[in-house]
């Protein structure tokens, strides 16, 4: 091989400069690289331009004036009086928020129903197929237009608001459930609550060793829950129960008093999540089929149960086809959640349209926006490629 | 994500245009033969499309009157439709010659965004409305604390709404939406006890509500919301020709001209009915303003002065029958003003 290489080498005759294809290569590289900078450049000063000869004000300082606007739903302290840096991140955090949970729920969702399509029961294998259709076929718009006009705005006023269990109500404005009041000494609950998952930790630790040396099991599982239960339930008790309950109660508008969950954030995240899961559940589906069946033959044949062979065989080969399709998901969701300005809830599309709108800085507040998606999206890329190197296949 | 690309697209527009259609825009305006007017979505009474699909209203035939002065022909114009927060980018970006959309004059639109207002075509103030059937016992905003209320983004209610309940000391939930519809529905449905906007919107808004009459507007006017239309800085001339024309508009109320008058008027030599209409001698008003002098023959003959206009839309020959109030002309004790054509 190598000695015919050389000599077809050698036998080569000189090609000119311009058709060189490495010299080409470069060539190319730095024409695209000088329009591209001349482009951006063309651009900014463009822009400059053209701001100052409308006479529209730039820059970031418009960040520290006062707000002036109120903002309905904040994680955080904020009033009119705050600045308009703050109403960003507070709408930043709310956009956060419906994240977060909504790919937990939609996780959760989604493996059930991916775990159903496979199920041999009839019933339930359609159910979800039926489920993964209708939600993966309409627009996510019209499925929060969907929670928010078509289910929750139908909800009685405050005055006929439904009983739920647990002193929680539910009306037009939103779920009203008693908010908790920690008395003295309810940080040691806390504390026992750590102290619980240390404690599981080594259980767990030992009971693999243990089962290592010996083959002996141990019940792992109801340790734990023993202990994560137990140990703050025996706090909570030590500390003489310091657990009071506020409930929401009628007053002239609203119910006042216990913990009330907008509508607005409701609809937003049932529809990501209900969306979202049906897309979770094919890829699923898609991984647990996509490991070959031999897998599970073999684990039967060694005598695991079918529990056994989904949780320690199948699952964990699947998640190596899962993980990278399941992070793209997650950043859909997270992009999806600008959607909120739809039904009013006030992430960070929405108070920064109203930055913008008030202080007419539109390159700011969009160049803003562009940063945090941005950012968003590599971090949970970022986190979701950690997680898939650990899942990885470990040659050994 | 449809909003992101649409705003990027906004400023795209805003940082690459060529030149922002600046020196000439009445030179523009007639190498395409018809005005660009920002206007509002469909708020009865300044501007909604009627059952044929024409726009009608205050701030519509504001729009006519200024094709009718360049083009003697009030279809001249076509029209934007504006939600509250995109209207200034629309401006801005020159998608738009003129905005004319409920807009309230201040010093902040005035400077840091770029405007330049033109006139105040309707003097309005933020009011409250409530469900009377729901809630019979509330008489006055005063009364309001505790309660939800709903609001449109990217206005100056939404500020004046803070203002006023810190200033009384009370608290409320704020529900905001971006679209005019998603308030409406949103208010019809029950999620908010308040509504709050501009009084005459306020009007507006109750005869497109189910059942109108169980709502009630609250006596409280809570701020100053000079209504009018405006252009962007950097074009004198067409920010002159916006202006003259509204005044022309309120002048030819002033001198008592309208439609089936116009032709007597025109005989007259009064001379401050002949600086209006053009008619004296030798005059060049009218050009010196970029148009033709009889400007004001043209907006008058196609949509009438500035009361027909008002009571044609908002006044009592339109379904809101609000009465003229501090719109009426200041020889009545009203704020309507025409500077002097001369
Ligand atoms: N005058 C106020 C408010 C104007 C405004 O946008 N009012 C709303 C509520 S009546 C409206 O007209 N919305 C209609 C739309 O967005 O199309 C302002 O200039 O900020």
């Amino acid at each position: 091989m190598a000695t015919q290489h050389s000599t077809a080498e050698g036998a080569a005759p000189r090609v000119p400069l311009l058709y060189d294809p490495r010299v080409r290569g470069i060539a190319y590289q730095v024409l695209v690289f000088v329009g591209l900078f001349a482009l951006v450049y063309w651009i900014v000063g463009n822009t400059t331009a053209n701001l100052q000869r409308a006479n529209i004000a730039s820059g970031f300082d418009f960040l520290k004036g006062r707000a002036g606007f109120d903002i309905g739903d904040s994680l955080i302290e904020y009033s009119s009086d705050s600045t308009y840096g703050r109403a960003l991140f507070v709408g930043f955090l709310n956009t956060l928020r419906v994240a977060i949970v909504g790919i937990i729920t939609a996780t959760v969702i989604g493996f059930i129903i991916g775990i159903g399509r496979l199920s041999k029961n009839w019933l339930i294998n359609r159910i979800c197929l039926v489920y993964v259709e209708v939600f993966r076929n309409i627009p996510p718009l019209l499925v929060i237009f969907f929670w928010y006009f078509g289910v929750l705005s139908v909800l009685p006023l405050p005055r006929e608001s439904i009983d739920l269990p647990l002193g929680s109500y539910i009306n037009a404005r939103g779920l009203f459930v008693p908010a908790f009041q920690w008395g003295p000494g309810a940080w040691l609950v806390l504390v026992a609550f750590a102290v619980a998952l240390v404690f599981v930790f080594f259980v767990r630790r030992w009971a693999h060793k243990k089962q290592m040396a010996t083959g002996e099991q141990f019940p792992v599982f109801w340790t734990s829950v023993g202990l994560i239960i137990g140990l703050p339930a025996l706090a909570f008790i030590v500390t003489g129960f310091p657990l009071s309950f506020e409930f929401p109660q009628l007053s002239t508008f609203n119910l006042r008093g216990g913990m009330q969950i907008r509508p607005e954030f409701l609809s937003l995240y049932l529809a990501l999540s209900f969306y979202t899961a049906a897309f979770i559940a094919e890829i699923v589906r898609a991984g647990v089929v996509g490991v070959n069946r031999g897998q599970s033959e073999a684990s039967h044949a060694l005598g695991l149960r079918s529990g056994q062979t989904m949780r320690l065989v199948i699952i964990p080969q699947a998640l190596r086809i899962i993980i990278p399709p399941l992070t793209s998901q997650y950043l859909n969701l997270t992009k999806n959640s600008s959607l909120a300005v739809a039904i009013g809830y006030p992430d960070l599309v929405a108070t920064g349209g109203t930055t913008l709108n008030q202080t007419g800085q539109a390159i700011e507040v969009v160049a803003i926006w562009l940063i945090v998606y941005l950012g968003l999206s590599l971090g949970t890329a970022g986190l979701m490629n950690w997680y898939n190197a650990r899942m990885a296949l470990v040659e050994r | 994500m449809k909003k992101l690309v649409k705003a990027l697209l906004g400023s795209a527009v805003v940082a690459v245009m060529a030149a922002p259609a600046s020196a000439a825009t009445l030179d523009d305006i007639k190498a395409k033969g018809h005005v660009q007017c920002g206007v509002n979505t469909g708020l009865i009474g300044f501007s909604a499309p009627d059952d044929d699909g024409n726009w009608t209203g205050l701030d519509v035939d504001f729009c006519r009157a200024l094709a009718a002065a360049i083009f003697d022909d009030p279809d001249a114009v076509q029209f934007s439709p504006l939600s509250a927060k995109d209207r200034f980018t629309a401006l801005q970006s020159g998608e738009v010659d003129v905005l004319s959309r409920n807009t309230t004059w201040t010093i902040s639109r005035d400077t840091a965004l770029g405007l330049n207002f033109a006139g105040v075509t309707y003097y309005d103030g933020q009011g409250f409305m409530v469900n009377a059937k729901n809630l019979p016992d509330i008489k006055s905003a005063l009364q309001l604390s505790g309660a939800t209320v709903c609001v449109q983004a990217g206005t100056t209610t939404e500020l004046n709404l803070a203002d006023y309940f810190k200033a009384n000391n009370m608290e409320y939930n704020p529900v905001v939406f971006e679209k005019f519809e998603e308030v409406n529905s949103a208010y019809d449905a029950g999620r908010c006890d308040v509504y709050t906007t501009d009084q005459s919107g306020l009007y507006a808004v109750r005869l497109n509500l189910a059942s109108p009459g169980d709502h009630i507007v609250l006596p409280e006017i809570i701020s100053k919301e000079p209504l009018g239309p405006a252009v962007r800085h950097g074009d004198d001339q067409w920010l002159d020709i916006v202006k003259w024309t509204y005044y022309a508009l309120v002048n030819a109320e002033e001198l008592g001209v309208n439609k089936d008058n116009l032709e007597e008027k025109m005989q007259s030599d009064n001379p401050e009915l002949r600086r209006l209409l053009g008619t004296e001698e030798g005059g060049k008003l009218g050009t010196d303003l970029g148009l033709t002098n009889d400007f004001a023959v043209r907006i008058v003959k196609h949509v009438g002065n500035y009361g027909d206009i008002f009571e044609r839309n908002v006044g009592a020959e339109s379904p809101l029958k609000i009465s003229r109030g501090i719109n009426a002309l200041w020889t009545k004790g009203g704020l309507q003003y025409g500077m002097p054509i001369r």
